[in-house]
């Protein structure tokens, strides 16, 4: 299969986690579509390793997992900690950046 | 000859200025004058030494001391050099000698001062830059030092400060020195732009760049005016005198070292220094001349009438040096030179005495009030008469020889010959005899009204008056003793010894028939002999009747005299007029309005109406940030990443051969280009090169496709265009 393809599944999966970042309000789901973005950059470096014949973007897709489960754990803290003080995850109603 | 003597001359009264200024306050008072006197004695022993060695030296080279340099910009080069020629070297003597007495003289007359730790720091300060001035070797360093000076004259001036009058005195003499340095730099502007370096001994060998012309005149006639202007300022020449006798609000021993003896003869130094260049510009010595011959008449006449002794002394000092310019102005710089060192200590003297007996006069300077000090203070009265009878020029004190060096020196001058004023030596020389006689008189109405009689003063001030003591009468008794035969240096005839020394700094000595020179001579000693007479007439012992008389017959020529002459007001009025006027406008429409208004609150309404339109953006949502965080980056990453695409097909056509181009010349070796010239669908041409050539085999119009193939990427971008072939 030509290498485009996989780049096309890569981009769409991208665009939908972009989307999903920027459209909904619940802070969970938004979290939820960032993995989604990080595991469409995966997929892209697959996809060039494999067309390369070369190995570093495999290593690189792990270095992503590792960070994507990082981030997942902050980002869980963080809306928890918000939960807590706001009793809400919506986005629309967390604008502490205006101050 | 190289040595590194120099600069210590005057580094030794920099840095007691620097230790007196920043340790002065918390050290006791004797060990602020050891510091004092240790700086400037130093730097008189480094001159000694110097001067001592300048015999071995080339004559008219001396001795030089590069120390850095300053800076090098273009063609323009200049060195922080010191140079101890035979002129510069009197003048370092003059100056550390004179200056080392009258620290001493400070020590006992600012005994009762509070803060004598300051006036010590300046006193040296201006030591070094007027020592700076006389030996630098560039008009950039000596300007360095002229300035210096300036500010230290300044800051002496207004030493006390906490009286309005003192601060205002010292504003006037910096400001109308502001005015002729203004004319300094100008001067070293055209001379740069004349021979094109800033190095004294360069621009005096290069005398004959000067003749080009420049204004209806030469260049060396604007360039010696300008510099001349600057000597004015410094030297109180009209029409820039008036700060002079304003200057008297500082301490007397100021007053005597600077006002008297070294600062205002800078520009008489200056002028000699430059003699080469007035040399080649006749009409500019002429006018040196004239102004000085005016300004010593003027302020002689001007001195008759003053009722304080400082002023009478400082318009003695003004008229003095209109001397010495007449002396450098008639191109008999030996002369100028010669009586600046007479005056140096003849005049010194006179306000230390000045000093002294206000000193005992519990701090008066009010001749009105005086008299009969004669036995009171017998010391500062002996050198009073020795400094006085200098002054007046009777032989054989010092300043007979030097003033009839000068009036020889006009009558017999061949500076003007060929000019359009060839008359000028003996106008100025019988203006200068006319000085003499007024100088006799009003200095010997000084000593009358002083010294002889009985005393005017009242009982209080009568109880106190009292000699003073030995630290304020050694350096009098010393000065009075260079007053005495400072004169002996410059004996006309065969053994004139200063002016043959100078020979190598400012050229030849000018020879004096000595026919001319014994009947100027008679003469000088007449209008010596004549002003004293006639003061004694109208003052001996007190005022007299004629005196009286006079002064009740032209009561508003007196008080004209007395308000001398309202120069002062005049300038007042004018400046009042010409400057005040569209400095007020300017104040009204550039500061007021342009500078508040427009640019002040202009710039913050700007921002403030900028905030208000850009505060909209800031809702705090982290959704709207990041949606144009990621068109950012889209954007950002579209350009960077775009390869050079083939976006159109060049074609040029000749007859026909038809050559396409596709432009993407540049890209690496993975592409492909193929093209399709007949329209057939099968490619004519193809390979990595981006141009191919087609010859069509008859007329007619075609497509042409052109496929541009990555290899790598699997992508490809097919361009089309149209060809007619004739």
């Amino acid at each position: 299969m030509p290498t485009y393809y996989y780049l096309l599944l890569s981009l769409v999966l991208f665009l939908i986690g972009t989307a999903g970042v920027l459209l909904r309000r619940n802070a969970l789901i938004v979290l939820m579509a960032i993995e989604l973005q990080l595991n469409a950059g995966n997929l892209a470096m697959l996809a060039f390793a494999r067309a390369l014949n070369d190995t570093k973007g495999h290593v690189f897709a792990f270095f992503v997992i590792a960070l994507a489960a990082a981030e997942a754990a902050v980002g869980l803290a963080i809306l928890v900690g918000i939960f807590r003080t706001r009793q809400t995850v919506n986005l629309d109603e967390i604008t502490l950046m205006k101050r | 000859m190289e040595t590194r003597l120099l600069h210590l001359i005057p580094l030794f009264p920099f840095a007691g200025a620097l230790t007196l200024f920043l340790f002065g306050r918390g050290m006791r008072r004797p060990n602020v004058h050891l510091v004092a006197i240790t700086a400037i004695a130093g730097a008189f022993i480094a001159t000694v030494l110097a001067f001592s060695r300048l015999h071995e030296a080339a004559h008219a080279t001396g001795l030089t001391d590069h120390v850095w340099t300053w800076f090098s910009s273009g063609s323009l080069k200049v060195d922080v050099t010191l140079r101890m020629d035979a002129l510069s070297g009197v003048m370092c003597l003059i100056i550390t000698f004179i200056g080392t007495l009258i620290h001493i003289y400070s020590t006992g007359y600012m005994s009762h001062e509070k803060d004598h730790a300051r006036f010590f720091s300046y006193l040296n300060l201006f030591c070094g830059a007027m020592l700076v001035l006389v030996l630098g070797d560039s008009l950039p360093v000596m300007f360095v030092g002229w300035e210096g000076v300036g500010l230290c004259s300044y800051l002496l001036i207004g030493f006390w400060y906490d009286v309005k009058a003192n601060a205002d005195a010292g504003k006037k003499a910096f400001i109308t020195n502001r005015v002729g340095d203004f004319g300094f730099l100008l001067g070293m502007f055209l001379i740069f732009q004349a021979v094109g370096t800033l190095d004294i001994p360069s621009v005096n060998g290069a005398a004959a760049a000067f003749t080009a012309p420049l204004w209806g005149q030469t260049i060396g006639f604007w360039a010696a005016l300008f510099l001349f202007i600057g000597a004015c300022g410094k030297s109180a020449q009209i029409p820039l005198y008036v700060w002079l006798p304003d200057a008297m609000a500082g301490p007397t021993p100021v007053s005597a070292l600077i006002h008297a003896a070294t600062m205002v003869t800078a520009g008489v130094y200056m002028v000699a220094r430059m003699h080469a260049l007035f040399m080649v510009a006749p009409l500019a010595l002429a006018i040196v001349a004239l102004v000085g011959a005016l300004t010593a008449l003027f302020a002689a006449i001007i001195g008759f009438a003053q009722n304080d002794f400082k002023k009478v002394l400082a318009y003695s000092t003004v008229s003095q040096l209109g001397f010495m310019f007449v002396g450098v102005g008639t191109a008999n710089f030996g002369s100028g030179v010669f009586h600046l060192m007479t005056h140096a200590f003849f005049k010194a003297g006179l306000f230390l005495c000045a000093g002294s007996v206000m000193h005992a006069m519990s701090g008066s300077g009010d001749i009105t009030k005086m008299g009969g000090l004669k036995k009171l203070t017998p010391w500062t009265h002996g050198v009073f008469l020795v400094c006085w009878l200098a002054i007046c020029g009777v032989p054989p004190f010092s300043g007979f020889f030097s003033k009839d060096a000068i009036v020889a020196g006009a009558f017999a001058t061949h500076a003007f010959e060929g000019t359009s004023v060839p008359w000028m030596g003996s106008v100025v020389g019988v203006m200068l005899l006319a000085a003499a006689l007024c100088t006799a008189f009003y200095m010997s109405r000084l000593y009358f009204l002083v010294f002889s009689g009985e005393s005017r003063a009242d009982d209080e001030t009568k109880r106190h008056i009292h000699e003073s003591p030995m630290e304020m009468v050694g350096p009098l008794v010393v000065l009075a003793g260079g007053a005495l035969l400072s004169g002996f240096l410059g004996v006309p005839g065969s053994r004139n010894w200063l002016a043959h020394w100078l020979e190598p700094s400012v050229g030849p000595e000018l020879h004096i028939a000595p026919m001319t020179e014994y009947a100027l001579m008679a003469v000088s000693t007449g209008v010596a002999a004549l002003g004293i007479v006639l003061a004694f007439v109208f003052y001996g012992g007190g005022y007299r009747d004629p005196a009286i008389r006079f002064a009740q017959s032209m009561p508003g020529f007196v008080q004209l005299v007395r308000d001398k002459f309202r120069v002062d007001e005049m300038y007042a009025f004018l400046i009042t007029w010409l400057v005040k006027r569209p400095a007020r406008l300017l104040f009204w429409v550039v500061d007021r309005f342009l500078i508040d208004k427009v640019l002040v609150h202009g710039s913050a309404a700007v921002v403030d109406v900028a905030g208000r339109l850009t505060r909209s953006l800031q809702t705090g949502d982290s959704q709207r940030y990041l949606a144009g965080f990621a068109i950012g980056v889209a954007a950002l990453v579209y350009i960077a990443t775009r390869p050079p695409q083939p976006h159109e097909l060049r074609l040029k056509v000749e007859g026909t051969i038809v050559e396409a181009d596709v432009g993407t010349g540049a890209v690496g070796g993975d592409i492909l280009y193929e093209f399709d010239f007949d329209g057939d669908g099968k490619a004519d041409r193809s390979g990595k090169t981006p141009v191919q050539r087609f010859v069509y085999e008859g007329s007619g119009r075609y497509t042409i496709t052109a496929v541009v193939r990555d290899t790598k990427w699997d992508t490809s971008t097919t361009l089309v265009k149209k060809v007619t072939v004739k």
